[in-house]
């Protein structure tokens, strides 16, 4: 090795590199320049850590802490767009509201959802569930019925556990016609804290 | 084609094309080359048809605003020339020779320019670099000799 190839194995210094800092600036330019489909970040609540995500048309997706963030936000990028960006300044009107729900203020989330990655049969049981008002609870059966087909309560049952965006579409205050509260995508656990802060966990 | 979310690429790459920017236009500017970088990665990101060489990409896009920004600089300097005493010009003696050496450096033609960076701040192998940069392995052995001897030349005069 010469002497000037082990002056070039020395780059110039520069300060630490970085990385949230640079996001949270490409974060900002990039929504200036209309370039962020995706905007995530997260929550702390009763419930462990959320992850929040966002569109231009509304909130898209809500994960459990336990859902891996990794796949949470390939599902955004394979299902609404690639360009998925760390940016928790756009969640803060989403993320107020579900720290006012959980501080018992806010009783009725006025967010506009984005059902992008929702399909078929779903987007219906998904909607009427949308209308379940805060502390009361509806049945498997009835939401499958609101979708057009009375019969199909084990589907809506399948459409409600995969629900992208619980607690603001409460899936949590639909119920089995039999009794009990049923199966719940985040853990039975979480159902029956949401239902109990609502005061309408059944007898 | 499945391109995975643009905030990994962000995660996995930011820094060591900070690294190679830094390297390439300087300290001061490659903060704000990263950002034109990623910007125009985003950008064009949705339309690209194969998600299987990003790496490569983020650097082919990088290595332009370098470009650019050294294009920039050194129309700055030549403008600042004008009318200036000449006395003023001279570099500060304090200066280390590296920093002297490193401003060659990105006086360089891009491709070789790029290529050094690989080759010493990266410590990479010539097919690593040719795969980085989207050429063969011969062309980033080339790159780097002509850069060299070119850069040789410079200092030793």
């Amino acid at each position: 090795m010469t002497e000037l190839e082990r002056r070039l194995a020395r780059p110039p210094a520069s300060a630490p590199f970085d990385v949230r800092a640079a996001t949270t600036v490409l974060a900002q330019r990039a929504t200036e320049a209309g370039l962020v489909d995706v905007a995530y970040g997260s929550l702390d609540s009763p419930l462990g850590k959320l992850i929040v995500a966002v569109t231009p048309r509304g909130v898209v997706r809500i994960a459990y802490e336990g859902e891996v963030e990794e796949s949470v936000l390939r599902e955004l990028a394979e299902g609404v767009s690639p360009r998925v960006l760390r940016a928790p300044e756009r969640t803060d009107a989403a993320r107020r509201e579900l720290e006012g729900y959980f501080a018992g203020t806010v009783r009725r989330f006025d967010l506009p959802v984005d059902w992008s990655l929702v399909h078929g049969f779903a987007v219906g049981v998904l909607k009427a569930t949308a209308r379940v008002p805060f502390g009361r609870v509806a049945t498997y059966g009835e939401m499958a019925a609101s979708a057009g087909s009375p019969r199909a309560a084990r589907a809506a049952g399948n459409a409600l556990h995969v629900n992208p965006i619980p607690i603001v579409v409460p899936c949590h205050r639909i119920v089995p016609a039999s009794g009990g509260i049923g199966g719940y995508g985040g853990g039975e656990d979480r159902k029956r804290f949401l239902l109990d802060l609502e005061g309408a966990l059944p007898a | 084609m499945r391109l995975p979310p643009f905030q990994s690429l962000v995660d996995a790459h930011a820094a060591e094309l900070h690294r190679f920017l830094v390297a390439s236009v300087g300290p001061a500017d490659a903060e704000d080359c990263l950002q034109e970088t990623l910007l125009s990665a985003l950008r064009a990101y949705p339309r690209l048809r194969d998600g299987s060489h990003l790496r490569a990409w983020l650097y082919t896009i990088a290595q332009h605003k370098a470009t650019d920004a050294m294009r920039r600089t050194a129309r700055h300097r030549s403008e600042d020339l004008d009318g200036v005493d000449p006395g003023h010009l001279s570099e500060p003696q304090h200066e280390l020779a590296d920093d002297a050496l490193w401003a060659r450096v990105r006086a360089l033609p891009p491709k070789q320019r790029e290529a050094i960076v690989h080759r010493f701040v990266f410590d990479l192998a010539y097919k690593e670099i040719g795969s980085r940069t989207g050429t063969t392995e011969d062309a980033a052995r080339q790159n780097v000799a002509t850069g060299l001897r070119r850069l040789r030349m410079e200092v030793d005069r």
